[in-house]
């Protein structure tokens, strides 16, 4: 390092040191791996998020790849977590007449 | 009783190797009856590191496949009275090194030795399971670079999984953290994750920190163990990390900060 590099680094002190961004992607991309590590995903997990589509589908058209059920690990509990992707224009009710 | 060690990593390059051959001989240096195992079928190399390649006749795979006694595959170490190496297969198939065969080495190991250390290969394929598989402990060797941390924490997750300790609902294996090529300068430069950045992260205690140096490279060009190196830090390092799993609590860790610099030296940007 020059002495002018030195002395600017050294005034400005300022911008992120890459070992703290290193740190916070390991942070964030263990987090991650450890929530999908361990068990595999319980067998009824496809039946579920099948019938699952088949309730919303009586109120909301929806694509079938816009629904994702998933279970994850919080430490010591588990999280089912549901997430539908509403169509940018929610089209009136498909509700059926029978 | 005696006490299975695996020294794993998952990735490769970070110094498994130096550490094995360091650990077990600082063991049998304090009188310890020590064995040191390479587990790296193929790509044997603890030989090397311990400066005894050129004794070895026999290696693991013949004692597994009933060839030879375990007795004539052991080498015995020129610098330990207590220290016996049993090589790595240069020329077999990994798929040799069988879970069964292993554990009735092991057995029969446990019966002469104090520590079994296992050298791990790389990765996380069999060679690597099976090394880890029947631990009591673990040192987990872990560089200060994001792949090296990632790659630990995937082993930990294994150890905890689908060691034989979690498989038969025993205790768990007891992990260490044991970071290696630290180097202070560029941690206080912050251009190098620091210990406590590694254990927030991997959350196991820390057995130690050996910090980069050269005479690491001089130790194996020479094949003795760097714990055998006079007035090394890296030396006094692996001393300490041996002191601390023999249970020395008060230790304090060592180099793992520079000598303060002045104003006008750091203005001037010297190394």
């Amino acid at each position: 390092m020059s002495m002018i590099a030195g002395l600017i680094s050294y005034l400005r002190g300022t911008e992120k040191k890459t070992a703290v961004i290193a740190k916070e992607r390991l942070q964030i991309i263990l987090a991650h791996e450890r929530a999908n590590r361990g068990a595999a995903p319980p067998d009824y997990l496809p039946a579920l998020q099948e019938e699952l589509m088949a309730v919303i589908a009586k109120y909301i058209h929806i694509d079938r790849d816009a629904i994702h059920v998933q279970l994850e690990k919080h430490g010591d509990y588990d999280v089912l977590e549901l997430n539908i992707t509403l169509p940018d224009k929610l089209r009136s009710p498909a509700i059926h007449p029978e | 009783m005696a006490k299975v060690i695996v020294v794993t990593s998952g990735k490769g390059g970070v110094g498994k190797t130096t550490t094995s051959a360091s650990f077990s001989s600082g063991l049998a240096l304090r009188g310890n009856r020590t064995v040191v195992i390479d587990f790296d079928v193929g790509l044997r190399n603890l030989d090397l590191i311990m400066g005894c390649e050129r004794r070895v006749v026999y290696d693991i795979i013949n004692v597994i496949n009933n060839e030879i006694s375990l007795k004539q595959a052991l080498i015995k170490d020129k610098n330990c009275d207590n220290l016996y190496i049993l090589p790595a297969s240069q020329t077999r198939d990994k798929d040799a090194l069988s879970l069964d065969g292993v554990e009735r080495i092991l057995n029969e190991l446990k019966e002469t030795f104090d520590f079994i250390v296992c050298d791990s290969p790389a990765g996380i394929e069999s060679g690597a399971f099976t090394a880890m598989y029947f631990a009591d402990e673990a040192l987990i060797v872990t560089n200060p670079e994001v792949s090296s941390v990632r790659d630990s924490d995937r082993i930990l997750g294994i150890l905890a999984a689908k060691s034989k300790r979690a498989v038969d609902g025993l205790d768990p294996v007891k992990e260490h953290l044991l970071i290696t090529r630290y180097d202070p300068k560029r941690v206080e430069a912050g251009e190098m994750l620091s210990l406590t950045d590694i254990q927030e992260i991997l959350r196991i205690p820390l057995i130690g920190v050996i910090p980069e140096s050269e005479s690491v490279l001089q130790a194996s060009n020479a094949g003795t163990p760097a714990i055998h190196l006079e007035k090394s830090n890296v030396a006094e390092a692996y001393r300490d990390v041996v002191g601390r799993f023999m249970g020395e609590e008060n230790l304090p860790i060592r180099f793992t900060t520079v000598e303060k610099k002045s104003f006008l030296q750091r203005l001037l940007g010297g190394r």
